[in-house]
């Protein structure tokens, strides 16, 4: 704690406080926001080991202990349940397989471009499907898939005339295709997005490493392998920790906009079940716990990444 | 010009030719929406729009033009992102300052408080309890419950601890007091990180969907997403309604409506993306 000041060892803090008044009012709104619409849900928790009942409130509502939590992994919903648990776990797996090497690679590519005027059109370029909202882009996606009996959307005509699917398939309501469709619209949307702080990193590498390797005959791929990829490891191990942080969590509103009764066997991820059984059946309980599971697991996962980058690397989030 | 090994001119030619490619990608859908919603019916539905119109008819946007309920939902978004992001900011720069201060008590604490957001939530679940509860199903409910990141918060921190110490107490030294040092020199001082932010709150508000559908129940408050998105979903009826005779294809006019989404996203965007990218490298977010 050595950043403490001394007025917390003060005994008569008090006084300094009050003379310091101004300060802790611009303190006040963002504590009472967070302690209102933060804070005050994650009491509301407490509702994973009650009955709830909504005309009787979180606090009223019957203690019932661990049965939500059981029942949810070994009772009516477990299929579900597990279902969506298997789902957010293997979208996400792809999700680091695909959608995390991209925006290197692009980060180091448009590093290759010499041309700073270029190279701003293309990366401005890249970045902009990150400001366009989840219902456009899902709306764009889903267009561009539809293949009905009045229309083809021009995507679907373009993989059936290369014949890598045939009339009949309805991409968006095919499972089998949910997986592929969601991770290619996330890369679409955010790896331009996401390459900035790669490019950061690789315009930070000393321009004098590049030489001495050069003097030394080493060609392109040595140039990766033993100058640019350690010269990001730092950005690199920060950023994997950030991603394996977020194993459990899905960008839900995407699922949400992009999936269909057709399509849960694939597409059902946790937040997309605690919407459809917490909220719209009305088991608030059992969505309570499963929210719980996901929070606490995503939080152990921050913890256990963040520990291990620590201990591999100088890198840490906290 | 520096002479490049051929290894290096195939690497270099493969790597440019890539990124143009994604980069051109992220930008067709955009150009594809504007094409698809002024190209005649037929010309459309035989797929023989790939990029540029065909037959072209801006027809569709007088339709568009009529449609009350659209533009009600476009200016209730414009309401919800003005005053979104203005109480977003505030929230955010008013802590962002009091979190900077050495001398703030308990300061490692409350900035916790702010870190620990952005890696817990406590679920969907309680969130909506929480806002039911709070009467969050109004205009005003939508602004005051939602906006403040944790991120924003500690990027405007970080741009207000890097201000030097001397201008600060020159400041005060004339009389400034805490208000004065906020509004007079961390803002006008921290201009880039301000748009910045501005920026990421603009867009999340103007983009925002999932609890606007789940907590708005007056349909005149609506906006624009919510609006979109039920449009699309009444996609295949929409065949069912629409006069066989129209000139365009009923495809047009769900485009139609995804360009004017996209089209405020467009003209702010060539002002604010200078400032973006050091905005985010600076976040690198450490406690």
């Amino acid at each position: 704690m050595k950043n403490k000041s001394d007025a917390e060892h003060n005994p008569r803090y008090i006084r300094t406080l009050l003379a310091d008044y101004r300060l802790y009012l611009l303190l006040l709104p963002v504590v009472l926001w967070y302690a209102l619409w933060f804070y005050k849900p994650i009491a509301g928790l407490l509702i994973a080991f009650k009955s709830y009942q909504p005309n009787l409130g979180v606090m009223d509502s019957d203690f019932v202990g661990f049965a939500n939590i059981v029942s949810l992994v070994d009772g009516n919903f477990a299929g579900q349940f597990w279902r969506a648990f298997r789902n957010t776990f293997v979208i996400n797996i792809y999700g680091l397989l695909f959608g995390f090497p991209i925006p290197i690679l692009l980060a180091i590519a448009f590093s290759e471009i010499r041309n700073t005027v270029y190279r701003n059109v293309v990366q401005t370029l890249s970045y902009l499907p990150h400001f366009l909202s989840e219902v456009t882009i899902t709306g764009l996606v889903l267009t561009l898939l539809y293949n009905g009996e009045v229309t083809t959307g021009a995507i679907s005509q373009l993989l059936m005339d290369f014949g890598l699917i045939d009339e009949s398939t309805r991409i968006i309501q095919n499972a089998d295709y949910f997986q592929p469709m969601f991770i290619i619209t996330g890369i679409w949307k955010e790896a331009g997005y996401s390459s900035i702080v790669y490019f950061a990193a690789v315009m930070g590498i000393s321009p004098i490493l590049y030489e001495a390797l050069k003097v030394d005959g080493g060609n392109k791929l040595q140039e990766l392998r033993y100058v640019t990829l350690p010269g990001m490891a730092p950005t690199l191990i920060i950023m994997i920790v950030l991603r394996i942080g977020q194993m459990l969590s899905v960008g839900y509103e995407r699922v949400i906009l992009l999936y269909n009764a057709n399509t849960y066997e694939t597409a059902d991820v946790l937040s997309t079940f605690v919407l459809r059984i917490g909220l719209e059946a009305g088991n608030q309980s059992m969505g309570a716990s499963a929210d719980l599971f996901n929070s606490l697991i995503g939080f152990m996962l921050v913890i256990g990444a963040n520990f291990i980058s620590r201990e591999i690397s100088d890198s840490s989030l906290w | 010009m520096i002479r490049l090994s051929r290894s290096e001119f195939i690497f270099k030619f493969i790597t440019i030719l890539l990124v143009t490619i994604f980069s051109l990608l992220a930008f067709y859908p955009v150009i594809y929406s504007f094409s698809a919603s002024i190209s005649g019916k037929i010309a459309y539905e035989s797929g023989q729009v790939v990029l540029f119109p065909k037959d072209i008819s801006f027809q569709v946007y007088e339709l568009i033009y009529q449609d009350k309920s659209l533009w009600i939902s476009f200016i209730n978004t414009l309401f919800y992102t003005i005053f979104g992001t203005a109480w977003s900011i505030f929230i955010s720069a008013t802590g962002a300052y009091a979190l900077a201060k050495r001398r703030l008590l308990f300061r490692r604490w409350f900035n916790f408080l702010v870190v620990f957001t952005m890696w817990f939530n406590a679920g969907m679940v309680p969130l909506y309890l929480n806002y039911v509860t709070m009467n969050v199903d109004n205009r005003w409910g939508i602004i005051v419950a939602f906006g403040v990141q944790g991120f924003n918060i500690i990027l405007l921190r970080s741009f207000f601890e890097a201000i030097p110490k001397e201008i600060e107490e020159a400041a005060r030294i004339d009389g400034a007091n805490e208000f004065d040092l906020l509004t007079k020199i961390f803002l006008p001082m921290s201009k880039a990180a301000i748009a910045t932010v501005t920026l990421f709150y603009a867009t999340s508000r103007w983009n925002s969907y999932f609890w606007s559908r789940m907590l708005l129940k007056d349909p005149n408050e609506l906006p624009l997403q919510v609006y979109m998105r039920i449009l699309i979903e009444n996609y295949e009826s929409m065949f069912e309604n629409m006069p066989i005779d129209l000139p365009y294809s009923s495809d047009s006019y769900i485009f139609a409506v995804l360009v004017v989404s996209i089209i405020p996203v467009l003209i702010i965007y060539p002002y604010l993306q200078r400032y973006f990218a050091r905005g985010v490298n600076l976040g690198g977010v450490k406690e």
